[in-house]
């Protein structure tokens, strides 16, 4: 079955009842296929009754095409749509607590400045940068800091939106 | 105002619900107190696992919603079988469960198990209900959930100070989910181009699964077959959707399926589905299947769509609805060539056994039980060989007569759906056919079908073996018998059993009167139609017990993973 399918980073959203229950649900399908959501957000949308899921997960075309059908079949989600087919706006917000030294600081400043970060916090031995970009863009960022030592990193988990 | 327990009764009555299956407890002493005063029919069960077969085997018999009520922790882990088993099948199941009081939910309580987490996974939807005021409304939803698109069971989770809870809360009207829309009607565009793709077909054949039961649709799937001259082949939960008497009919296809129905397969160039999903059972493998073939599905649900196998025209409604539209487009024919190939399949191998056997073989206690009641009987299956043979030897000709644990394969589901059936449907014979392994996972049933007089029949094929696994030991494991045998004697070496004088444990004939049900052992042939005719008679309870062969094997068989075309068959 696997044979000629792709495996490929899928990011799949979905609206959902806000109840108790829903999250457990929409995991559960995918976490019962031996899936791993990567990254998973969720919020309300502008009908506090419904919320938005985003959830990235890695895995076989068929196999997701498979999971989707079987999220929309669930009673308390509404709709489901692999934005992985169509075109789609995907951001995420980063914060990334960096060793900074007197020395390194500006450079460290610069760096953030390029990519539309923005210093949040700084400590005498550290500093804290907030950076919302495309999940490429937030990537090409984290590689770049990596040699000034990072020192902690909470992230938002993708959000995305499709175009039309 | 009412009490939430009162709400919850008075919501069971509102969905007509008549016949309630279950088992109490502490949760749930305030339901059934209710209860007590409630103008239903109640059945007291001795294992949760029980109710929920019970009110399975009475939805797929009238096609009814079943109900049973539970009580929290042991009493829903036990039910949760029965749910998985209705869940694979798309049965209609409504279970109430009792829940500890809210307050104690999470802390580890007397009786407490996070009952809505351990279902997720084998109910349609389920609820904890955290509110009386919402008990009107889930409760309706949930027979709504259950009974609508591809039907499946609902869990309602009540803890206990809710249904103390008094509210005033009332719900009328057909409840609304945004995220439930089940679509009924078949695209117009699909149907049609299903239509041109069967007027163009010059060797079609229908698989016919359990949605032409679940849809009300054997009368348009007749009436398709029979004008388009196009061979049937029903799956086993599709059996008696298609009358098996019918020259068109091939019978079951896949694994223990006919040669007939798996060449048809394999040759046709159209195959279509009609509400069946595709089994790993029916398909053998995937990449081999219906090879030839344009395949087209029509199915209510949409992800039963190319799940396994890969489809040209796919139609997603209710079978019944979508059959309606396509005949008025198909052209009457006559398909002289195909329809002489397949009768040849058929000559050449119909189900068939040894008939020289001197001994009992199962096959042949299953087809006396045809000529006995001349098929106008509910059958009922455990899971295993006498399964099989229940489906190959027993000719359907209506549907909702042929109640099996498909999808799960369920042993211990054949006597309570026998008992759920019954009382459903109190003029039918219902046979249970089970065997000597399946029979003993519920038998303590059997009481609630002498307590409330329901005169099945059970038919234990006794042959000392879990026979369906002894046979796959000996086909596919070089005959190492390994934990299979259930007679004392030649037990496995690791079960270190001494070698006993030839003694049969348990003795079923015992049991049954133990249960208050009479019991018969038949060890001859000639013995097996009279003790039928008799246990019929007698109008009550009966357990017959035929001891057969104890090494038959089910043929034909393709073996797992093989394609269709490659079917080891038993008889040369």
């Amino acid at each position: 079955m696997s044979n000629n399918t792709s495996i490929r980073r899928h990011t799949i959203t979905a609206l959902v009842d806000n109840e108790p229950g829903v999250l457990a649900r929409v995991v559960g399908l995918i976490s019962g296929r031996g899936y791993n959501i990567e990254s998973l957000n969720v919020g309300p949308t502008q009908d506090p009754t419904i919320s938005r899921m985003t959830m990235q997960v890695p895995g076989d075309d068929r196999v997701l095409e498979q999971v989707t059908k079987q999220l929309n079949r669930q009673v308390d989600v509404i709709s489901v749509t692999d934005l992985t087919r169509e075109s789609f706006l995907n951001r995420e917000c980063i914060l990334v607590k960096i060793a900074a030294t007197r020395k390194n600081r500006s450079e460290i400043i610069e760096l953030a400045d390029v990519f539309g970060g923005k210093v949040v916090s700084a400590q005498n031995d550290s500093m804290v940068i907030q950076l919302v970009g495309e999940q490429q863009h937030v990537a090409d960022f984290m590689e770049l800091v990596k040699p000034f030592r990072i020192l902690d990193v909470s992230r938002s988990g993708v959000i995305a939106m499709g175009k039309e | 105002m009412r009490s939430g327990a009162k709400c919850t009764i008075d919501a069971l009555k509102d969905a007509g619900v008549k016949t309630l299956f279950g088992l109490p407890g502490g949760t749930v002493l305030d339901l059934f107190d209710e209860l007590a005063r409630a103008p239903l029919e109640f059945f007291l069960v001795r294992h949760e696992q029980g109710a929920t077969h019970m009110a399975d085997g009475y939805a797929r018999a009238t096609g009814k919603p079943g109900c049973c009520i539970v009580t929290s922790g042991p009493g829903a882990t036990n039910a949760v079988t029965g749910l998985a088993t209705a869940n694979m099948d798309g049965i209609p199941v409504v279970c109430i469960a009792g829940q500890v009081p809210s307050h104690m939910i999470g802390n580890d309580a007397f009786q407490e198990a996070d009952t809505v987490g351990i279902t997720r996974a084998v109910t349609k939807h389920n609820y904890l209900v955290k509110n009386a005021d919402d008990l009107p409304r889930i409760i309706a939803e949930a027979f709504e959930i259950a009974t609508t698109g591809r039907p499946g069971p609902v869990l309602v989770d009540i803890p206990k100070d809710v249904q103390r809870q008094m509210t005033s809360a009332t719900f009328s009207g057909k409840p609304e989910r945004r995220g439930y829309k089940p679509v009924y009607e078949g695209n117009s565009k699909q149907i049609a181009k299903l239509a041109a793709a069967i007027n163009a077909s010059r060797k079609p054949v229908i698989l016919a699964g359990a949605g032409v039961i679940a849809a009300s649709a054997s009368a348009e799937l007749t009436t398709l077959a029979r004008k388009a001259k196009i061979p049937v082949t029903t799956t086993l939960l599709g059996l008696g959707g298609f009358p098996d008497t019918d020259p068109l009919a091939l019978r079951m296809p896949g694994m223990h399926g006919s040669v007939a129905a798996n060449r048809a397969i394999s040759n046709c160039d159209l195959l279509i589905s009609v509400g069946a999903r595709f089994d790993d059972r029916v398909t053998g493998k995937v990449s081999e299947f219906a090879p030839n073939a344009m395949i087209a599905h029509i199915d209510i649900d949409p992800s039963a769509i190319a799940k396994s196998v890969r489809v040209d025209i796919p139609v997603i409604g209710h079978a019944k609805s979508i059959l309606k539209e396509l005949i008025p487009q198909i052209v009457t024919q006559a398909r002289k060539e195909w329809l002489t190939q397949v009768h040849d399949w058929q000559k050449e191998a119909p189900f068939t056994y040894d008939a020289k056997e001197p001994r009992i073989l199962a096959q042949y206690a299953i087809e006396q039980i045809y000529e006995v009641t001349k098929g106008d009987a509910i059958i009922t299956t455990d899971v295993g060989q006498h399964q099989m043979w229940a489906a190959h030897f027993f000719k359907y000709t209506q549907p909702r007569s042929f109640i099996s644990s498909g999808g799960l394969g369920t042993m211990g589901f054949g006597l309570p759906a026998a008992i759920g059936a019954k009382a459903g449907c109190r003029d039918r014979n219902v046979i249970a056919i089970s065997g000597d392994g399946s029979i003993q996972m519920n038998f303590q049933e059997l009481v609630v079908a002498v307590e409330h007089d329901l005169p099945i029949v059970v038919v234990i094929m006794n042959n000392g073996y879990l026979g369906m696994v002894r046979q796959w030991q000996e086909m596919f494991y070089k005959k190492e018998y390994s934990a299979v045998r259930l007679d004392q004697n030649l037990r496995a070496r690791n079960e270190k059993i001494q070698n006993k004088p030839p003694g049969y444990l348990p003795d079923f004939v015992k049991m049954a009167e133990a249960h208050g049900a009479a019991g018969l052992r038949v060890t001859e042939k000639r013995e097996v139609a009279p003790a039928l005719r008799k246990a019929l008679a007698m109008k009550r309870p009966v357990v017959i017990e035929c001891i057969t062969k104890p090494d038959d094997n089910v043929y034909p068989m393709v073996p797992p993973g093989a394609s269709l075309s490659e079917m080891v068959q038993g008889l040369a």
